[in-house]
């Protein structure tokens, strides 16, 4: 069963210089304990949904379409109902810890915060609980860690006690945006391992929203590549990587550069990224893919079914791609 | 490649910072940041080295160290064979001339009131004072034909361009003066994927058509180890390995690169997923206190008694293969 | 080499004829956004309106503003109301004399006190600020302790206590306002220079070996002119505010010469006596005008930073 739908959204924000379409026309759907990653590049679109999703726009954001949780559309919810939503059922880790952080409390005080308000425990059994998390999440000599300012803490560490902080009132789904990407390879390496053994042991459902295609390969079931806003390509992360059924995911794997194997040329995209400003037509990648035919710069391919669990939109056939 | 010169050579590189203690008064005496603690290497024509190391590890220090831009302890940096450290402001000018530096964020490193012409023509202001307005426009429109410019964008702003190309434009002001080394801080960490492959290719593509050397700074094994002809990997300001990029990643001698290498995720499903990822243990120490003997013995699987007491040298063990440990993998 | 250089030429020659794209500068970006704020750009025509009558107004004077009109002398109240036929358009002051006149004198004298008072601090105090934030350390030490000095000294007293001294007149005036007037531009300027010269193009212009003069000028104040332009437009206001006030105490410009600080004190003094357009005429280009160099203020700041918004 679903836990979380998204049908048709759309988030345009309106700037002095004109409206940008940040997401156009995606759906897709995430169920219980599954993890997906959502991969895309800088001006993808790509944290803009859950942003959307969870009433986290800028203002001169808005979002259209429907994003279902347990059957509930989030974005008709009004701002109290959808407080406790994020309270108990969604939580989210950012990219900067730092930003959800007051660096003006303690630890301790912020974690256990959470649990009086939103759980009604006692002052006590809340430190005894956030304790137990921190445990959970690896965190060594927890006991003095809670007693921390935020800025006394290193970047892993804080980004340990975010999740720690997100965990505390067990929701059914984690949002993690770029929840590496400031942290430093090891450092990313024990994040992850913490990520894939909290899927495991709370059974949390976990959307990953990453630009780096080598995080998702370990650690992601589905992926779901967005571009310009649209969704180009959904399925199994090992299908998708082994057999990219769009040209972009094909170029964006073959850019990349690979410790395991010899330094030969990379492979590139040619162009640059695309300008969100204007209204496109067709496909958004088609001004750099190398297979682009005449139609693609007219209508958007729609999004398919073609294989068990596959998506993609591309005029082109997938055994043309192979 | 030995026969090639040598272009560069660091010995015993050190930059200490003064910083002052949480509370201090006006007389507490600052503590020492060893933020490069005597790291040596040489670099040769047409070579390109890699740093790479994680946040804190002084690589970007180092790069500024080599060329005068933050104030080194001691040591020396001999450029063709002449001690460059230190030198004096005006003495050191043109030198400046010879070696120059592309930066991490291809935005902020353009000044944004300036166009792309005016940005990349300032060095070639600086230094060949007689030059025609013609002449440099000339050069400048070459240049950018050079790194994949259209040369009609001369007067186009900074903002007008996306960050790749920001990156050529970078890119374009550091070979303008055609120098002999190129000291690339970070230069494509702040791009997306299929950009960074774009500015990755060219940098190798330039650097064989003009021959010159580059330092390849980066926090990013996979791209350090595709671009350059030996990796140095840094921990907490002490150069621990030095290696070629494939010698490195087959047979890591020193712990710390091993547990590096096991951090990078490879992406493709199949490998990432029957690999045992080994995970490094502990925090950074800091480096205004950083642990005696060996800088990694805090967080080293194969520590023992004398790693606390004697600092590990960088010595060659194998051909080229440098490491410093007293305990190398084999 | 010879083949090199004739190889240049040939190349310049062939892209000197490619047609050039022009760039849109953040300058222009700006006075884009700007003009798109309606309160800013209807300020903005104010002002110009305002600056135009003390050019264009003086022709269509009847009398001078040092002319007694005197069959109105004695009989202000009733004969001074403004009116077409006597020629007293804005009405006359309490001597008789023309108000119109002395207001259109009174706008020039106050405008400019404003604007060179400005003027004074943008250029003492960009350059000072930029120097001292640039180079840092003791310099910016010692340079700023200065300023701090300066600030701590009470001016008002120092700007009367001069006034009494020299005399009164314009040119002790701008002194006064212009040895004070740009600390705080200084202080500003100071605080963005250092966010400026961490960024990496001053580090990128500094390894390719530019002067460090040639940085500041080059580089520095340029990206420093949007806040420039936005505390100077909000300074002239404060410039006006504060010659009005000393004015308003007697202490200001010398009769015959007045400004608006004056023409009000006058007019504020002679309200109980029915004369409420001596007051109302200055107050009016008073208050418009200062409530457009604020609405200007303000929309420069918003064009210039629209990340802000």
């Amino acid at each position: 069963m679903s836990l979380l739908k998204v049908r048709n959204l759309f988030v345009d924000f309106s700037t002095p210089d004109g409206t940008v379409h940040a997401v156009t026309d995606v759906s897709f759907d995430i169920s219980k304990g599954e993890t997906l990653a959502i991969v895309g590049e800088s001006g993808s679109g790509k944290s803009q949904i859950v942003f959307a999703a969870m009433g986290l726009l800028a203002d001169n954001g808005r979002a259209r379409g429907e994003v279902l949780f347990e059957e509930r559309n989030l974005l008709s919810l009004s701002p109290s109902d959808l407080n406790k939503v994020r309270a108990n059922d969604i939580a989210m880790i950012f990219q900067d810890p730092m930003t959800s952080l007051n660096p003006y409390m303690r630890v301790s005080e912020q974690m256990t915060e959470v649990l009086v308000l939103h759980k009604g425990m006692s002052k006590s059994a809340a430190y005894t609980e956030s304790l137990r998390m921190l445990d959970a999440v690896k965190i060594p000599d927890a006991r003095s860690v809670i007693r921390r300012y935020p800025h006394e803490c290193s970047g892993g560490m804080r980004q340990r006690i975010m999740i720690a902080m997100s965990l505390l009132c067990h929701p059914k789904l984690l949002i993690a945006d770029e929840p590496t990407t400031a942290l430093d390879v090891t450092v990313q390496a024990q994040i992850m391992h913490l990520l894939n053994e909290i899927q495991k042991e709370f059974g949390t459902a976990i959307i990953l929203i990453t630009h780096d295609l080598a995080v998702v390969a370990g650690s992601c079931e589905n992926t779901l590549v967005l571009y310009g806003g649209r969704v180009l390509e959904y399925g199994r992360t090992v299908d998708l990587f082994k057999s990219p059924a769009q040209p972009y995911t094909k170029g964006l794997l073959s850019a990349l550069p690979r410790l395991d194997t010899d330094g030969e040329q990379l492979h590139t995209i040619p162009g640059n990224p695309p300008n969100m400003m204007l209204d496109v037509r067709g496909c958004p990648f088609e001004p750099r893919c190398p297979y682009r035919r005449p139609e693609c710069a007219e209508t958007m391919p729609d999004l398919v079914r073609f294989q068990d669990d596959r998506l993609r939109a591309c005029h082109v056939a997938f055994e043309d791609l192979q | 490649m030995s026969s090639a010169e040598t272009l560069l050579s660091v010995d015993q590189l050190k930059v200490y910072f003064n910083v002052k203690p949480e509370g201090a008064m006006l007389w507490t005496k600052p503590l020492r940041l060893k933020a490069v603690d005597g790291v040596s290497f040489d670099l040769k024509k047409g070579e390109t080295l890699g740093i790479v190391g994680e946040s804190g590890c002084g690589k970007s220090t180092l790069a500024r160290a080599i060329i005068s831009m933050v104030p080194s302890e001691s040591g020396r940096v001999v450029w063709f064979g002449k001690d460059i450290l230190g030198l004096p402001v005006d003495r050191m000018r043109p030198l400046r001339r010879e070696i120059q530096m592309i930066f991490q964020d291809p935005l902020a490193s353009l000044d944004p009131r300036m166009t792309i012409g005016e940005i990349i023509a300032e060095p070639l202001k600086t230094h060949l004072r007689d030059l025609k307005p013609r002449e440099i426009k000339a050069r400048v429109q070459a240049m950018m034909e050079k790194v994949g410019l259209l040369p009609n964008q001369i007067n186009r702003y900074p903002h007008e361009f996306s960050g790749g190309q920001c990156q050529r434009i970078g890119i374009a002001r550091a070979l303008v003066l055609e120098p002999k080394l190129i000291i690339c801080d970070e230069p494509v960490s702040a791009l997306d994927v299929s950009i960074q492959a774009q500015v990755i290719n060219l940098l190798t593509r330039l650097q064989k058509d003009l021959g010159i050397s580059l330092i390849f700074i980066a926090h990013d094994l996979s791209v350090v180890k595709h671009i350059s002809d030996r990796v140095l990997v840094l921990y907490l300001g002490n150069a621990v390995e030095m290696s070629n990029g494939d010698e490195l990643y087959m047979h890591p001698r020193h712990p710390y690169t091993q547990l590096l290498i096991s951090a990078v995720p490879i992406p493709d499903p199949e490998v990432e997923r029957n690999r045992e990822v080994e995970l490094i243990k502990g925090e950074l120490p800091s480096p205004i206190n950083p642990p005696s003997g060996c800088v990694f013995r805090t967080r080293c699987p194969r520590v023992q008694d004398i790693c606390s007491k004697e600092k590990p040298v960088l010595r060659a063990i194998e051909g080229t293969h440098e490491v410093a440990c007293h305990f190398p993998l084999d | 080499m010879a083949i090199a250089d004739q190889k240049m030429q040939d190349f310049s020659e062939r892209l000197t004829t490619v047609n050039e794209i022009k760039g849109r500068s953040l300058w222009q970006d700006a006075f884009r956004r700007f003009f798109k704020n309606k309160a800013a750009f209807a300020s903005l025509i104010v002002l110009a309106a305002v600056v135009l009558f003390t050019f264009i107004g003086p022709y269509f004077a009847v009398w001078s503003n040092e002319e007694i009109d005197w069959s109105v002398l004695g009989q202000v109240p009733t004969k001074g109301i403004p009116s077409f036929e006597t020629g007293h358009f804005f009405g006359t002051d309490d001597l008789g004399r023309d108000l119109y006149s002395r207001v259109i004198q009174g706008t020039q004298v106050s405008l400019l006190v404003g604007i060179i008072g400005a003027g004074i601090a943008v250029l003492v105090g960009t350059f000072y600020g930029a120097v001292a934030g640039y180079f840092g350390g003791r310099v910016d030490s010692a340079m700023m302790r200065t300023v701090d000095i300066l600030l701590a000294i009470p001016y008002m007293f120092i700007l009367i206590l001069l006034l009494m001294v020299f005399g009164r007149s314009v040119l002790m005036l701008f002194v006064g306002i212009g040895l004070v007037s740009w600390l705080g531009m200084a202080r500003i300027v100071r605080g963005q220079t250092l966010s400026i010269k961490n960024k990496e193009f001053v580090e990128a212009a500094l390894v390719t070996g530019v002067h460090p003069f040639t940085i500041i000028f080059r580089h520095i104040v340029p990206n420093l002119l949007g806040v420039v332009a936005v505390y100077a437009t909000l300074l002239v206001p404060e410039m006006i505010l504060t010659e009005s006030f000393i004015s308003f105490l007697g202490l200001g410009v010398q009769e015959p010469n007045t400004s608006w600080g004056a023409l009000i004190s006058q007019g504020a003094s002679t309200i109980q006596y029915g004369t409420l357009w001596q007051l109302a005429f200055p107050l009016f280009f008073f208050v418009i005008s200062l409530f457009s160099f604020y609405f200007i203020g303000d929309g420069l700041r918003d064009a210039l930073d629209p990340k802000d918004r």
